[in-house]
């Protein structure tokens, strides 16, 4: 089991290298052209020229990614372009509004498709096809949409929610989540009719065993067995659906920031990509890899120590 | 060598082996309740795309000032315009023949990449395997969007590059559907003849497994358009498309940035990408169900149930037939069944009536053995006995009495009976034991659940009974977790899980069909002793005459849902009635034969 642990760390590892080498290079590539956009329109070649020695972009690309990476162990990610912040302070600033927003909907994504998706398996019938239905719809409507839908419905004509804005829960808890109970939701409804799909999967493919037949055949409950045997062995997959919701969630992050202007890492980055903040850009890419890479990496955890055949190796 | 013809003949059979029977999927698609409607709407999109410079009212970029935040129905502007005074259905119009670029920009790099990809890590395995495997992780351990936004840095605004990315990052869902598809295809018998057949590699991917891809790739691909509408939107509602161009996304932006004056304006972009989006992921669901039917098993609704048993019970009256043979009743009966029918749903929305009618008596102390080939619905009966039938299974008919009380006729009757009085010895032992709970917890909950008792006591109950089915350490074998056992092991683990709740029958289905022939005899011994200990009466449910020859006292005969012959298991083999009973003797006898 360490050396499977260790081996998937390495994996890891490999994987972080390769993703940001390669965003790296595809913004870092075109030196000039980040010159260009920092200093505007009216840029003359020899300041063009100047600012690419001053910002460090004439060195060959490995030494600069190389630059980044140590920068980067010692906790360094570099400077705005513009504003001259280093990019870890803007980054703790933005990072929390985007991780409350992703975590507190993927909590309530598990605890709502973990109900939905085992009622629906266990139960069938109608109530099966109307999840069905509406987890289509979820799935199909993309996340900005729907948060423009609840913008549209809430805000402008019941007046119920604010429309967009930000409160910090430093300032107000209660307003901090009033603030982002429509982001919230605009995120969940997608979120959870994809997992609750993947969890009612799991679950009819567990009602469908042989050892669940065994175990009704010796007497035991059915409700017993759903809530022992069959949620324990559905739990591998489910964890596998639910780290892949955190992926989807924090792509979908970026759109809802932008509807409801919540200060969050991917407006930034967002906004950065527009005007060539490139060390902006990149420390968010690290932000987001490194997450990508925990969750990935704690689900593998998970579901190796559910599996006895790999817990007692 | 030079066997020209013979060598194509098999080539065509081949590949006749799997192909399915020829129907029109158009024609299935267009009947299907979701298709045609999504069809429809979708050709319309296409339309309207490709003719946008006839259909639409108003030039791309052609403002109308008097038209600045027009509400919906203003005249000339059906569906208002923006805060520029641009007409918002012109600029759908016109935005649609981008939305359909950048739709078939993404279908074709990742499909390019992605089956090719898939067929060859399927089909060759190895390095490139792992190589592939590793590069789509690094693909898809970044939201394609974070990705799209650090391209905007190199490219600025640039919708055909930046769907052609989303065509590589999307890639990987093709990689790895159509891997999976190629590596179950792969060994399977029909691609092993080609081989053998001397076809190349090429041509056995070309001829057998693009055939097995197609279907599951057609409706990825309605799935990845979707997802290409949304991203194509949704990049350009971010800022990072080309303001100066048309397209759903940006008129979604434009109208949101004015929300406050034109509420309304949002709606119509937003309706036309999620309608698009919902009528290609409907026409997915359809193209699976039509392409894909055969692959799902169907619960029938309760009401759709009661009207088959009610129609077919009408039916039994009106024209009664008795196909199975009758028993007498005899007071040493434990277990009988009487005129039972089973039925599972057909792709026709009827049921397909696998069990008709069958009669069956077992005495006291019994072993009556249930012969026929698979298929022939023995263990249809064996799980109907337990109220273990699947899901989608419909009884039409019958009763299952127990000491003469009907356990068919009332579910909690059943349920008392179930692993309390009857229990039941499954065929495959490694399946039948929960992969997550050691022996120890599984035979406890079991036995308790049958007979509430302390859990020293059932586990003391247990370390004896494992012992007498032949486990000489049973302390350990408890603690151990079902894939820390042999087969073997496993199954008379799974016979003292039957025979602890002491019950009175045991329907053993295919008991040793899975096992070692060593370890057949020694666990047919086992059955035998159990039952001669206990006075136990057990249906043995098996394929095998050997096992009947061996240690049955009554056998019944099996074909086709119908019990077409019962006796004395010395007179059958001695003087078989029936002429189906003598060909299953007679093929038996020359399975033997031919393993001596």
């Amino acid at each position: 089991m360490a050396f499977s642990l260790a081996k998937r760390l390495v994996r890891s590892l490999a994987v972080f290298i390769v993703v940001t080498f390669a965003v790296f290079s595809l913004m870092y590539g075109n030196g000039t052209g980040i010159a260009h956009a920092v200093l505007g329109l009216n840029a003359t070649p020899e300041g063009i020229q100047a600012e690419v020695v001053k910002l460090g972009l004439d060195q060959p690309l490995l030494v600069q990614y190389w630059q980044w990476l140590s920068g980067v162990a010692h906790g360094d990610l570099g400077n705005s372009f513009y504003t001259s912040e280093s990019v870890s302070s803007a980054l703790s600033n933005r990072v929390p509004v985007t991780l409350a927003l992703v975590f507190l909907t993927l909590l309530l994504t598990a605890v709502l498709s973990v109900i939905l998706g085992v009622t629906a398996a266990v139960r069938g019938g109608w109530m099966d096809r109307v999840l069905q239905f509406i987890s289509v719809l979820g799935t199909a409507v993309p996340a900005f949409i729907i948060a423009i839908a609840l913008v549209f419905a809430f805000a402008i004509h019941w007046r119920v929610f604010p429309a967009t804005g930000y409160v910090s829960p430093n300032v107000s808890p209660s307003g901090w989540l009033a603030s982002i109970s429509l982001p919230v939701l605009a995120l969940l409804i997608g979120a959870v009719a994809g997992a609750a799909a993947q969890f009612r999967t799991a679950v009819l493919d567990q009602l469908g065993r042989d050892y669940v037949r065994t175990l009704r055949a010796r007497g035991i409950p059915e409700r017993e067995i759903i809530f022992r045997n069959v949620l324990r062995n559905a739990a591998p997959p489910g964890l596998t659906a639910l780290s892949l919701t955190v992926f989807g969630l924090l792509g979908g992050a970026v759109f809802i920031e932008q509807v409801f202007a919540l200060p969050g890492m991917g407006q930034m980055a967002n906004m950065a990509a527009q005007i060539s903040d490139v060390p902006l850009v990149m420390g968010t890419v690290l932000v987001v890899v490194v997450i990508v890479l925990v969750v990935n990496f704690a689900g593998d955890l998970a579901i190796t120590f559910l599996n006895p055949k790999a817990r007692t190796r | 060598m030079t066997a020209g013809p013979e060598r194509t003949a098999l080539e065509d059979e081949v590949s006749l082996a799997k192909e399915p029977p020829r129907r029109s999927v158009t024609r299935l698609l267009l009947r299907h309740p979701l298709g045609a409607p999504c069809l429809v709407l979708l050709l319309m999109v296409v339309l309207v795309a490709v003719f946008a410079p006839w259909v639409a009212p108003w030039g791309p970029q052609e403002t109308d000032l008097a038209a600045t935040n027009a509400p919906p129905l203003t005249p000339g502007h059906l569906l208002g315009g923006d805060s520029a005074g641009l007409d918002i259905l012109s600029r759908l119009i016109w935005g649609s023949r981008q939305t359909v670029v950048a739709v078939l920009i993404v279908v074709i790099v990742s499909v390019a990449i992605g089956v090719t990809t898939g067929l060859a890590a399927g089909f060759y395995r190895g390095r490139l395997d792992g190589a592939v495997g590793f590069v789509s992780d690094v693909i898809m351990s970044l939201p394609g969007i974070v990705l799209l936004i650090a391209l905007y840095a190199l490219t600025g605004p640039n919708i055909p590059v930046a769907m052609a990315v989303f065509g590589v990052i999307v890639a990987p869902t093709y990689y790895r559907l159509v891997r999976a598809i190629v590596l179950g295809v792969r060994n399977e018998l029909y691609v092993d003849a080609a081989r053998v057949v001397g076809l190349s590699d090429f041509r056995i991917v070309g001829r057998h497994v693009l055939w097995a891809v197609r279907a599951p790739v057609i409706i990825q691909t309605s799935f990845v358009m979707a997802a290409g509408i949304g991203i194509e939107a949704g990049i350009s509602f971010l800022g990072l498309g080309d303001p100066a161009s048309a397209s759903w996304g940006i008129v979604l932006q434009n109208s949101f940035n004015g929300i406050y004056n034109n509420p309304w304006g949002v709606v119509w972009p937003a309706l036309a990408v999620s309608l698009t989006i919902l009528a290609l992921i409907l026409l997915g669901n359809a193209l699976s169900d039509v392409l894909q039917s055969s692959a799902r098993s169907k619960v029938l609704p309760k009401r759709r149930r009661r009207e088959i048993v009610a129609a077919s019970a009408r039916q039994r009256e009106e024209q009664p037939v008795n196909d199975s043979i009758l028993v007498g009743s005899s007071d040493d009966v434990i277990l009988s069944v009487r005129g039972l029918r089973i039925a599972y749903p057909d792709a026709q929305g009827g049921v397909n009536e696998v069990v008709h009618g069958v009669d069956l008596d077992v005495r006291r102390g019994e072993i009556h053995g249930l012969v026929g080939e698979s298929g022939s619905g023995k263990s249809q009966i064996a799980f109907s006995t337990l109220g273990i039938l699947p899901r989608e299974a419909v009884i039409l008919g019958g009763s299952i009495l127990l000491d003469g009380e009907d356990l068919l006729a009332d579910e909690a009757r059943m349920r008392a009976a179930r692993g309390r009085r009857i229990a039941y010895i499954p065929q495959e032992p490694m399946s039948n034991l929960d992969p997550s709970f050691t022996i120890g917890s599984q035979l406890s909950r079991g036995l308790r659940a049958a007979r509430p008792m302390p859990k020293k006591d059932a586990k003391k109950l247990l370390v004896d009974l494992l012992v007498r089915v032949g486990i000489t350490d049973p302390e350990r074998v408890l603690r151990l977790y079902p894939h820390e056992i042999s087969g073997g092991m496993a199954q008379r683990v799974l016979i003292c899980g039957a025979v602890a709740s002491d019950p009175d029958i045991i329907i053993a289905d295919e008991p040793t069909t899975a096992l070692d022939v060593t370890v057949q005899a020694e666990v047919l011994e086992l059955l035998r002793e159990l039952d001669h200990e206990r006075g136990l009466a057990m249906i043995l449910v098996t394929h095998n005459l050997g096992v009947v020859a061996d240690i049955c006292d009554v056998v019944s005969v099996m074909k086709d849902g119908n019990i077409v012959e019962r006796a004395d298991v010395d007179s059958l083999f001695a003087a078989p009635n029936q002429p189906y009973t003598q060909q299953l003797l007679a093929s038996s006898r020359t399975v033997e034969l031919m393993e001596v």
